[in-house]
């Protein structure tokens, strides 16, 4: 049996919106292991976002337990949250998020910058991430230089640089036509075969089935499966 | 997070936005050249004054009597010579009159006085001699030229023992004094001197309104004020009549207004450095909103908040470092353009250029605190929502 990389034991977060309380996410388990291929699929407004936060140690959960790779994140300071998110975890998002005035390769290097890797160490590994991708030509481009698929893989290898235990994408294709999503999957699945663990969420059950386990979130409750 | 890698990508900011950046650096760039350029032009006036008082010796004591109701005359002055501490005294009978030699003229200062007048005010002789004790007595119709006036009036020549027309009288040149740059509007380069039994025949009158004295040496001076005013006060009941002024109380006077100049001048570019500071304020907390996203985007990826208000911090304080730099640039170019047009002196102080340029500094700090501050504070998840 594979160890949990995450545990997640009756996580509960609500939001005042106007007069009502909304139950964005209402007591959620959910077990992950190392080198897990997962997606969480789910309408707008079900809690996806949320979940993905609260994974992402973005948020705090009002209640509930969640661990990673062996950290009670419930219980970590700001502080702390940062640098959990510096070295376990990869973003990617579906607008890729890429700094523009920044050049490709300073972009894949900044969670190394706020990890205070040295100088020439960054370059390095920005250069090996950016091959990873098939990027490593575009180095010295500056995001608006690239296509759309260019900088999803920019934003991909920079999610990669910090050698995170989780990657974590937020509809990675969402922004991108067909065949650019194709290969963007195809490259998460590969980086998947390659051992690394990759949570996926999308509302797009096409990109979901990809992944090998699917879980369906809906109004705020999770189910294994999809149950859209 | 690397400190050169951060002020890299805070300079690159700010070169990524030249005009802004420039008109942020405005404020501070006009504060810190105003105090470098008015201190540099006001060190410069106070220290060429000090220097031509200092000229005329600290051991000399200047008397003015304003009544002129009660005459001082000469015997009275005698009367001033005995006093203790005093070395010697010299009448001072001025005027201005017109010089001419030839076609030449020139308005200038003539002062009737005594022999003692050159040793007391420092005096020294290119050519000839100073006026005598004889032709004091005799009423001779010497003249001592100053060196610009015998310039002015022979040319290359030698004036001495020729003779220049004064109001329509003929003197003769017997000396001329060597250069000694102007004190405080009076200049002896740019007189005459007569001797002041002649003074008082062309200026028509009798008695003195102005002597100087000379005391035995620079820690008798107080003793010898004593002692002038002793004697004074047997001519005149009221001490307000007459004035009597050694050099260190013109130097502290001088002192102090230039002190209260240069504070209300440091105070004035305090202000505009201040102005400045709020104008990088503002700018920050644009260039936060701005950036809402950028902030979301690095606090996801791991940065802490000291991270993200470094990064401001850092901004803010470069910009105004930028400034400060410029503006001490701009400061020294000032106080250049002034000395080479109007010709007068400035000093620049090394530790006036650094105490504008640390302030500058430290005014893009403090003001960078509260932009740096709501950076680092703003929450990831809403900051990644931003468009």
């Amino acid at each position: 049996m594979t160890e949990a990389m995450i545990t997640m034991s009756k996580i509960e977060k609500t939001y005042q919106s106007g007069d009502n309380v909304v139950h964005a996410l209402n007591k959620i388990d959910l077990t992950i292991e190392a080198g897990a291929f997962v997606s969480i699929v789910g309408p707008s407004g079900s809690g996806k976002s949320t979940l993905m936060n609260m994974i992402g140690c973005l948020d705090k959960p009002d209640s509930g337990q969640y661990m990673l790779g062996g950290s009670h994140i419930d219980k970590l300071k700001d502080r702390e949250l940062a640098e959990i998110r510096n070295h376990k975890i990869g973003f990617i998002f579906q607008n890729f998020n890429l700094l523009g005035k920044l050049t490709a390769a300073e972009n894949v290097e900044l969670p190394l910058l706020y990890r205070g890797v040295k100088t020439k160490e960054r370059h390095a590994r920005a250069l090996e991430c950016l091959s990873m991708v098939g990027l490593a030509e575009r180095a010295r481009h500056q995001p608006n230089q690239l296509s759309g698929g260019q900088q999803q893989r920019v934003a991909i290898a920079r999610a990669l640089a910090g050698e995170p235990q989780i990657l974590l994408a937020d509809e990675p294709t969402g922004a991108l036509d067909s065949k650019t999503s194709e290969e963007i999957m195809n490259l998460l699945i590969k980086l998947n075969q390659n051992g690394r663990t990759i949570i996926l969420i999308t509302h797009d059950l096409n990109v979901a089935r990809k992944a090998k386990r699917t879980v369906s979130i809906r109004d705020g409750k999770l189910q294994e499966g999809e149950h859209i | 997070m690397n400190l050169v890698t951060s002020i890299k990508m805070a300079i690159r900011n700010i070169l990524g936005n030249k005009m802004r950046s420039f008109l942020t650096m405005l404020g501070i760039i006009i504060g810190v050249s105003s105090v470098i350029a008015l201190l540099a032009i006001g060190q410069g006036s106070s220290k060429s004054v000090s220097d031509s008082v200092n000229s005329l010796g600290t051991n000399l004591i200047t008397v003015t009597i304003t009544n002129t109701d009660t005459h001082f005359t000469m015997d009275n002055l005698n009367q001033v010579s005995q006093a203790t501490g005093v070395k010697s005294v010299a009448p001072v009978l001025s005027g201005r009159s017109t010089l001419r030699n030839g076609s030449t003229s020139s308005q200038v200062s003539v002062t009737g006085t005594t022999s003692g007048y050159q040793s007391i005010r420092n005096l020294t002789v290119k050519e000839g001699r100073f006026v005598s004790a004889l032709d004091e007595k005799f009423r001779q119709k010497v003249v001592v030229l100053g060196s610009d006036l015998a310039t002015t009036l022979f040319e290359n020549q030698s004036p001495i023992n020729k003779t220049v027309l004064i109001d329509g009288e003929r003197y003769t040149v017997v000396g001329v004094l060597n250069s000694k740059g102007g004190s405080m509007g009076q200049s002896s380069d740019d007189a005459a001197f007569l001797p002041f039994s002649t003074a008082q025949r062309l200026m028509k009158t009798t008695y003195l309104t102005q002597f100087y004295a000379q005391a035995e040496n620079q820690n008798s001076v107080n003793w010898a004020m004593a002692g002038i005013s002793r004697v004074m006060s047997q001519t005149y009941s009221d001490s307000d009549d007459y004035s009597v002024v050694n050099q260190q109380d013109v130097m502290d006077a001088m002192s102090s207004v230039t002190g209260t100049m240069t504070m209300l001048l440091a105070g004035i570019a305090g202000i505009s450095l201040i102005v400045g500071g709020i104008g990088i304020m503002n700018i920050m907390l644009v260039s936060v909103t701005e950036r809402t996203r950028e902030i979301g985007i690095r606090k996801a990826i791991g940065a802490r908040r000291r991270d993200i208000m470094l990064q401001f911090l850092l901004e803010a304080a470069v910009l105004s470092m930028l400034g400060g730099l410029c503006g001490v640039g701009i400061g020294i170019a000032a106080s250049e353009l002034y000395a080479s047009i109007v010709g007068g002196t400035v000093v620049y102080s090394i530790s006036v250029m650094a105490s504008a340029f640390l302030f500058s500094a430290v005014v893009g700090i403090v003001f960078g605190v509260f932009p740096a501050y709501k950076a680092s504070k703003l929450n990831p998840i809403e900051a990644l929502r931003t468009e």
